[in-house]
């Protein structure tokens, strides 16, 4: 790999060439596969599915689904919002307070920061369990039904912060610290002017896991939320397909006989989903990164 | 103290965080005395009337606790032995594999079943496995063969939950066994390869054993997982179908269930309790093992 000569000189066993290609198709496509399948389902019409079921193609094009959800579009448009903000929000919080504390563990004169660090580690070994967990934050806390226990669930992942430090104290370096300290800048400023830019490629990568684990956060609204105003597009897409409890307009017209059920199903997933696999080929490298500076040190 | 006077700021600026982990995992940490206690409104989590171990009693005496157990553990060494050796296999194709553009959208196919959430995942699986309509059984049908009855048999699932798992997680694998492969110096191949040895052996003889340090590490990192369950996926697999219960009944699933399905908090706090005191037990000593293999890759 390191020459061209090289290259070709390891690439001299053409029957190992073939295997190596065909094992790596292979697995590849079965990871393409049922996305194929799940597009073809929710663009088939449901008369099709009842006769021949599903298929690895539509066998009757139709956009009959789509149109079913979006006659009446308040559940999905509502839990787009709530996803979005939650999203936004928490991912922008939890990057910023996460950076902050990251950088304070990795300075050098706090005498106290292997404490601090520990303070943080011990949660991921132990843990009060799930009953505990609920009954403080709806009982003592009353935060059910707010975005704010959607937003502060999820936030902190103590394996992200203590990344971002390893991170922050191999790309800053500390007599660049020193230097504008003694030039009178604030500790703030030298976090906001100094630390902040110069960890953009971790923040990059951290921030994309971040984002995705709240996008995909159906959990934390099937425990704390009962109002249909707070629920997100992952936890919508699970009542939808354990048909339980439609909310709404849609409600009755979901269990009335013309609709397409079982393509219905299909076309919430594709409308869930989407915007990731949209975004996807755009992250990717961010989310390689990550997995690979999480693997140099946990 | 000093310490404290003089950074001040810096340590106002880890407030926020130590605060959150104050409040929402050391109080909660608190309340496993709730395992203990017959939990009532008035008393709340710490000042419930105290019953001992009447809950543990409880738990062990259901049967479920042998059960769940076993189920947890089984699944697990499951899903961390597939997912390991299929991780080291797909890493090792992909190495051999010159040409960047393949190479590149293989690894984007494989990684995008990371990307979606278990509830995705459950539409996939009806897509395939549903009775009536589901792709498998259509095969089936051509080929004139039986329907697969899945969702009321267990023995699918012993086979289906750890393919799934293979299936989501391969791509992030593979990226982690691909970065250790591409670290090995390529001088060692180069020199194999002067003194005439195969692809084959090179694979087996360099690529292979340089690996093992990389597997162990993160073999050991899954152990101290082994007693928490893939919540998400079981509950998005198999919800509360009672055909599959026993087979797949995990630690975190009886913890949810009784709690939000009977509000029996004596029941879920003594569950919640066994499985946090299981894998701290087991971090220990994997942790343990980790120290005598290579000290520097220890994580305390």
């Amino acid at each position: 790999m390191s020459s061209q000569t090289s290259g070709r000189k390891l690439n001299s066993a053409p029957v190992f060439t073939t295997i190596s290609y065909t094992v790596v198709s292979i697995i590849a496509l079965i990871c393409l596969l049922p996305f194929i399948v799940l597009l073809a389902g929710a663009f088939s019409s449901e008369s099709s599915v009842l006769a021949d079921g599903y298929w690895f193609w539509p066998r009757d094009v139709s956009l009959e689904a789509f149109k079913y959800i979006f006659r009446y579009p308040n559940d999905v448009l509502s839990a787009y919002k709530v996803s979005i903000i939650v999203t936004v929000v928490g991912t922008v919080l939890s990057l910023f307070i996460s950076t902050m504390a990251a950088y304070v563990l990795g300075r050098k004169e706090l005498k106290h920061r292997n404490k601090l660090a520990f303070f943080l580690f011990f949660t991921t070994l132990f843990n009060g369990g799930l009953a505990p967990y609920y009954i403080w934050l709806s009982r003592n806390l009353h935060l059910t039904n707010t975005y704010a226990v959607l937003i502060l669930g999820p936030m902190f992942n103590v394996m992200y912060i203590l990344i971002l430090r390893s991170f922050i104290k191999s790309s800053v370096p500390e007599p660049l610290i020193e230097s504008a300290r003694i030039d009178g800048a604030g500790e703030m400023r030298i976090f906001l002017q100094m630390v902040l830019p110069l960890s953009k490629p971790a923040l990059a990568s951290i921030g994309v896991f971040t984002a995705l684990a709240y996008w995909n956060d159906w959990w934390t609204a099937m425990m704390f939320t009962t109002k249909d105003s707070l629920i997100p597009l992952q936890y919508l897409l699970y009542k939808m397909l354990s048909s339980i409890n439609l909310s709404s307009a849609m409600a009755q017209h979901v269990t009335s006989l013309d609709a397409p059920k079982e393509t219905f199903k299909l076309a919430m997933t594709v409308i869930a989903t989407g915007p990731i696999l949209l975004v996807f080929p755009f992250a990717q490298k961010y989310f390689v990164s990550g997995v690979t500076i999480g693997a140099v040190k946990g | 103290m000093k310490d404290i006077r003089r950074n001040w700021l810096l340590y106002l600026m880890f407030l926020p965080v130590a605060v959150y982990f104050v409040v929402f995992a050391y109080i909660p940490m608190g309340g496993v005395v709730m395992a203990f206690e017959s939990y009532s409104r008035q008393g709340g989590m710490f000042l419930s009337e105290w019953v001992g171990f009447d809950n543990f009693h409880y738990f062990f005496a259901s049967g479920k606790a042998w059960l769940v157990t076993r189920n947890t553990f089984v699944y697990n060494i499951m899903f961390l032995g597939c997912y390991t050796v299929f991780s080291i296999v797909a890493a090792v194709f992909l190495s051999e594999i010159r040409r960047k553009s393949f190479k590149k959208l293989s690894q984007t196919l494989m990684f995008l079943p990371y990307f979606i959430s278990w509830v995705t995942v459950s539409a996939f699986v009806y897509n395939f496995l549903n009775y009536e309509y589901g792709i498998v059984n259509k095969i089936l049908h051509y080929v004139d063969a039986q329907a697969l009855d899945i969702y009321s048999n267990t023995s699918y699932w012993y086979f289906l939950l750890p393919f799934l798992y293979v299936w989501k997680w391969v791509g992030y694998g593979s990226i982690l066994y691909l970065a250790a492969i591409v670290g090995i110096d390529q001088e060692i191949y180069e020199a194999a390869t002067i003194d005439g040895a195969t692809r084959i052996q090179r694979i087996a003889r360099i690529t292979l054993p340089l690996l093992k340090p990389t597997m162990i590490f993160l073999l050991l990192l899954g152990l101290g997982r082994i007693m928490r369950g893939e919540f998400d996926m079981f509950y998005q697999l198999i919800g509360n179908n009672g055909l599959l219960m026993d087979a797949t009944d995990i630690i975190d699933t009886l913890a949810f269930r009784s709690l939000m399905g009977s509000a029996d908090f004596g029941m879920a706090s003594s569950v919640g309790l066994y499985q946090s005191v299981l894998t701290l037990i087991i971090i220990l000593a994997a942790n343990w093992l980790v120290r005598r293999y290579d000290r520097e890759q220890a994580l305390f």
